[in-house]
């Protein structure tokens, strides 16, 4: 069953041995020559999950890779059951938001601190399980890189997808994000990111949400 | 979704846009209902190698009078006729731009008509927009200096993607001079690589550089021109999977971005623009997502002095004008900065 349908891929929820599966499949692009379009398909299919095998190492939990296929360009991998951070965050208490901003906040701090850039962090990319643990989730666009540019973009969307869905609490959720991060991070190179993010917004690249 | 339309007066006369950005010195008279009435161009050719800032200018300087006097003779008005002066203010090279706006103040000042410094990016989009009635597009602008994806968004034409080092029309220019291949002077280094990759069959595994929405060239072009001086592939497949390599590249982004904004067409404008290829692969793309495709037609996709003046009327009809002693020349004036109150959304 299709259940997203994105410009690199699409997600199907499967059956994986009785249990609940992702199938994440990259279409191929007609416009690309057929060798280029497989070379490609091919490095990214490889790519992410070993990133997410890295972010494990790294101490952030990621969905368990079951299969991946490079012939077809699919991974399937383990559905996360619980809810978007995205949907959960403005329903909670102040202090359960804060500490799970801080939670998630350590999070990012642990993957930039391994070299492990996200490149898509929203709060949709964020699993909050019943259990109140927290999941990274689509790392396709992923990086393994220690540039400041990139975890300061990484940080920038952080802070656009929380000031678009939940402007209410903006400035107090992304304060509490950056001080996990700190936790993590240390203080220097949580004030050298937070500098690169006030540079990117001043650069007027990325938009706000509509 | 909201489209965006094209608001404010509309008064008679004519608008004469200076463009000299780079190598090119173009002069274009434009009616302010919309007629393009001439467009003008002198290319400045180095003897070898790439454009040399000072040399270009010399060239400008010399030929100004003649193109700028060509443009009102075809467009067969006279100077008192013209109601507004646009020129290329920025990005640019900064001894052409001055060579443009020099020209441009003297006779905005002789004249005592308003004088307007239009941004060389946004006047690629707008008469791209204006050419083929494109609305509300991501707009691919490819040229020897910038590669641009970009899109309206609150008052500005934002920058979704961009590349990172090069740009893609620098990156054929240095590739066809490193591989020799510039024979006949006149023709577009890109429209060289584009016949010899029609003749190319074999793909050959090249640097492919998207970093999410954006991108870079450099490594490409590296590689490229290390692959053609070992000599053990065909130059027609060094050409064609080189080409592949960027295109693809380049419809990338220009996908993600319109997926990310959801918008309903797809314009390419700039001097790559003009290449078969890259106009088949975003085809296909914007085909894909059962969006509208459209392409600035050869006459408008290089560098060009008509795009200076409609961009000049669509901000002179918003009072935008800039007075001679501070039109000063904006050698990194990011599109993105630029406000664009003429393109106004409509109510949902």
């Amino acid at each position: 069953m299709l259940i997203k349908k994105g410009a690199e891929a699409s997600l199907y929820l499967e059956d994986w041995h009785g249990r609940k599966a992702i199938l994440k499949k990259r279409a191929p692009k007609k416009y690309r020559v057929p060798e280029l379009d497989k070379e490609i398909q091919t490095r990214r299919t490889k790519h992410e999950p070993q990133v997410m095998h890295r972010a494990k190492e790294a101490g952030v939990p990621t969905p368990i890779v079951f299969l991946v296929d490079l012939e077809e360009a699919t991974i399937v991998m383990e559905y996360v059951d619980g809810k978007q951070v995205k949907q959960v965050l403005n329903g909670l208490l102040q202090d359960e938001r804060k500490r799970l901003c801080g939670r998630i906040g350590e999070l990012v701090g642990k993957l930039h601190s391994n070299g492990i850039v996200h490149g898509d962090l929203t709060t949709s990319n964020i699993i909050l399980t019943p259990s109140g643990g927290v999941v990274f989730v689509d790392f396709g666009l992923s990086e393994q890189t220690s540039e400041v540019e990139a975890r300061g973009v990484d940080l920038h969307l952080m802070k656009r997808a929380i000031a678009s869905t939940h402007f209410m609490h903006a400035e107090e959720c992304f304060d509490a994000v950056m001080a996990g991060y700190e936790k993590i991070a240390g203080k220097k190179a949580a004030c050298e990111v937070l500098e690169k993010v006030a540079k990117i917004e001043r650069r007027g690249r990325y938009i706000s949400e509509r | 979704m909201c489209l965006p339309k094209i608001v404010g007066s509309v008064r008679k006369g004519y608008c004469l846009g200076i463009e000299s950005t780079a190598d090119d010195f173009g002069a274009g008279v434009v009616a302010f209902g919309g007629e393009v009435l001439s467009n003008v161009n002198d290319t400045y050719v180095p003897e070898r190698g790439g454009i040399h800032p000072r040399e270009a200018a010399r060239h400008h300087a010399d030929v100004a009078g003649k193109v700028i006097a060509e443009a009102l003779k075809r467009a067969k008005i006279g100077y008192n006729e013209l109601a507004a002066i646009a020129f290329s203010q920025g990005p640019g090279l900064g001894p052409c731009l001055r060579t443009g706006a020099t020209a441009a103040r003297a006779l905005a000042s002789y004249l005592s008509i308003p004088l307007v410094g239009v941004n060389h990016c946004v006047a690629h989009i707008e008469i791209g927009k204006h050419a083929t009635g494109a609305r509300d597009p991501v707009a691919l602008y490819v040229s020897g200096g910038n590669t641009i994806v970009s899109a309206y968004e609150a008052r500005r034409y934002r920058v979704f993607g961009e590349t990172l080092d090069i740009a893609v029309g620098n990156c054929l220019d240095v590739f066809v001079r490193e591989a020799g291949l510039r024979a006949e002077a006149r023709k577009a280094p890109g429209k060289v690589v584009e016949e010899l990759a029609a003749k190319g069959k074999r793909f050959v595994s090249l640097p492919y550089t998207v970093k999410g929405m954006d991108l870079s060239f450099s490594g490409l072009l590296t590689a490229a021109v290390s692959l053609l001086r070992e000599k053990k592939v065909a130059i027609e497949d060094v050409c064609f999977s080189f080409q592949e390599t960027a295109f693809s590249m380049l419809t990338e982004v220009t996908e993600r971005v319109l997926a990310h904004t959801e918008k309903g067409e797809v314009l390419l404008t700039g001097g790559v623009a003009a290449n078969l290829r890259l106009q088949s692969m975003l085809r296909t793309m914007a085909e894909d997502h059962g969006t509208r495709f459209l392409v600035v037609p050869r006459e408008f996709s290089a560098d060009n002095g008509a795009m200076i003046a409609w961009a000049g009327i669509l901000n002179f009809n918003h009072g935008i004008t800039i007075p001679v002693e501070k039109s000063f020349v904006k050698l990194k004036w990011r599109l993105d900065t630029v406000e664009v109150p003429w393109v106004e959304e409509q109510e949902c």
